[in-house]
């Protein structure tokens, strides 16, 4: 490989959709500043439906809000619930993978069983189910996926740290007298980091999807928020009248999707060079 | 798969069942909603505190959790899961009737990726880092990255609304109103599988006896459908049944966009209503289906793959 050139400049792909990526966190981040006065949750009635012009690039919706800055105010509510929910996926099941196989035995059983429960199980179906009962909200959406979406994690966590659990340094530290917690902490937890990393960074994209379906059906965020899934849901009404409302949220989606997929393919293809 | 094996592998559906069942219980049971109140609001009554308190004690809602599950789960044993109190009608005849048009999505929307998949998969590997391999594995990076609900909602509104030409409620079983819906599965779906048909056949591609076989002159033609793409399809078994499970889960949202009369969409309108019957009742037999199909597919091994038959 040449060193000489610098890792950007290898990784010519990563590089840009990480930049693409840190491009539409700061769109986010910075939703009320690029939108000004205008807010996202109350509009002028006289303006309702307007096609997209000028004023309102993206045209208005039923209210009269302005569909554009309800789709920037939209990538916050999208993005940091679709962080929270992969940290939350990332932590339970690293923690319980590890834990699953350093100990073995019943607690294995109990966590795999647990596990097993999951995958044997059309992930969405739970999903609904647990949204609905706990009621429509865009912290038990999160919960909902996470219950159903941990075990893929555990079950790889598990598998890496058993790959190493009975290797000779492993046994020496033991011997010499490390302690559970330290064993974990030194050797066990950060096994397992690249690997459920490239998992996350890949996933990033899926959850999302999952996070707008369930919006899209009315378990997840509740208007007035802006969320694109849930704005999907209210452009379907008006899809002879107004079809922006449905174009402009759904792309956005789209988009964001397309570039975290690409960042976590070329995050894998960096870490990992055995696939491809 | 020896029959001691199929033994504790039914063991274990068991328990996963018993507890899923215990867990859809479980929610139900700690969700917010009163179901006494909903049912008499679903009838359109307001009921005084003195009936709800009565109606609770004659549904034995007041029972611990324990006695409740128990009677519930054997009530479910004998084929009784309860009425949905949303519809008024049992929830077995509600889950019945919507079972066949749902199936019947999934299976036409399998055809529709297979008629997609098989073909672009197979000229992907065939052709690898060519400028043809390039456009597919762009379009099914496309593919897999687009939300089914808003290919439905855009083929709905170039088709139905735009073109006239399919109906934009599904409600009924034709092959028109099956179409888009199933279109809609399929494209998720077919990308998905395009990659794993190019990941096997790609696989296949490289191994020794091929290599062989062109030494000896064998047609390139021959090699790829003699022998290559046999042996490719066993993952793509495994694929295809997996799929047929979760698509029974995740027709839902493609069910709601195109009033599709279907589990799914039966279920989303059980939940909006707080019919928990009905949601227990669809939970539970999802996951009956779905690992029944997973089972079949297990067992199929052994007749698609004749090492497995020479292992017994």
């Amino acid at each position: 490989m040449d060193k000489k050139k610098s890792f950007f400049r290898r990784n010519i792909g990563f590089t840009v959709f990480a930049i693409l990526a840190v491009i539409v966190i700061l769109v986010a981040i910075f939703a009320p500043v690029i939108c000004g006065d205008r807010s996202p949750t109350s509009g002028d009635i006289t303006q309702a439906l307007m096609k997209p012009d000028a004023e309102h690039p993206f045209g208005t919706d039923k209210m009269g809000r302005d569909i554009f800055t309800r789709v920037l105010y939209g990538a916050r509510t999208s993005l940091s619930s679709t962080f929270i929910l992969v940290a939350v996926i990332f932590v339970i099941g690293a923690i319980l993978g590890v834990l699953a196989g350093y100990f073995g035995g019943a607690v294995d059983a109990v966590i795999m069983r647990a596990a097993d429960m999951m995958i044997a199980f059309p992930g969405l179906v739970l999903a609904i189910a647990v949204a609905g009962i706990l009621g429509a909200s865009m912290k038990n959406a999160i919960i909902a996926i996470a219950i159903v979406s941990w075990p893929k994690y555990a079950r790889l966590a598990r598998s890496l740290v058993m790959k190493i659990r009975h290797a000779d340094f492993v046994a020496a530290a033991t011997v010499t007298g490390s302690r559970t917690m330290y064993m974990l902490r030194r050797y066990m937890f950060p096994n397992t980091i690249t690997t459920l990393v490239i998992t996350a960074a890949t996933d990033i994209g899926s959850m999302m999807m999952e996070l707008a379906a369930l919006s899209f059906l009315g378990f997840g965020a509740t208007p007035p928020t802006p969320e694109w899934g849930q704005m999907l849901s209210e452009g379907r009404n008006f899809m002879q009248s107004a079809p922006w409302l449905m174009i402009f949220p759904g792309l956005a989606i789209f988009v964001t999707v397309v570039i975290f997929n690409m960042l976590g393919d070329g995050l894998r293809d960096i870490l990992d060079p055995k696939t491809e | 798969m020896s029959g001691k094996k199929l033994l504790s592998r039914l063991a274990q559906m068991l328990i996963v069942l018993i507890g899923i069942s215990f867990l859809t219980f479980l929610l139900t049971y700690i969700s917010p909603g009163d179901p006494v109140r909903h049912m008499y609001l679903a009838q359109g009554l307001m009921p005084d505190e003195e009936q709800v308190a009565q109606q609770r004690e004659e549904m034995g809602l007041n029972d611990p959790l324990t006695v409740q599950y128990w009677r519930w789960l054997t009530n479910c044993l004998k084929g009784d899961f309860g009425k949905s109190y949303s519809m008024n009608k049992p929830v077995v005849t509600l889950l019945l009737a919507r079972l066949w048009p749902t199936l019947k999505l999934a299976l036409m929307s399998m055809i529709f990726m297979l008629i997609v998949s098989v073909p672009l998969g197979v000229l992907s590997a065939v052709y690898r880092n060519r400028p043809i391999d390039y456009v597919v594995r762009a379009i099914t990076f496309f593919g897999v990255s687009i939300p089914n609900f808003w290919v439905g909602l855009l083929l709905m509104l170039l088709f139905c609304v735009r073109l006239g030409l399919l109906p934009v409620i599904s409600s009924g079983g034709t092959f028109k109103d099956l179409l888009l819906p199933a279109i809609t599965l399929a494209v998720a779906m077919s990308a998905k599988y395009t990659r794993q048909v190019r990941t096997a056949v790609l696989e296949e591609l490289s191994s020794d006896y091929v290599i062989g076989a062109r030494a000896r002159g064998v047609r390139e033609s021959r090699i790829l459908w003699g022998n290559v793409f046999p042996n490719s399809l066993l993952p793509l078994i495994t694929m295809l049944g997996l799929s047929i499970g979760s698509l029974l889960g995740g027709t839902s949202v493609v069910e709601v966009i195109f009033s599709y009369p279907g589990l799914g969409n039966l279920a989303v309108s059980a939940i909006t209503s707080s019919d928990y019957y009905l949601i227990q009742g669809y939970v539970l037999w999802v996951a009956i289906i779905y690992m029944v199909i997973n089972l079949i597919v297990d067992i199929s091994y052994n007749y698609v793959d004749p090492r497995m038959r020479l292992k017994r």
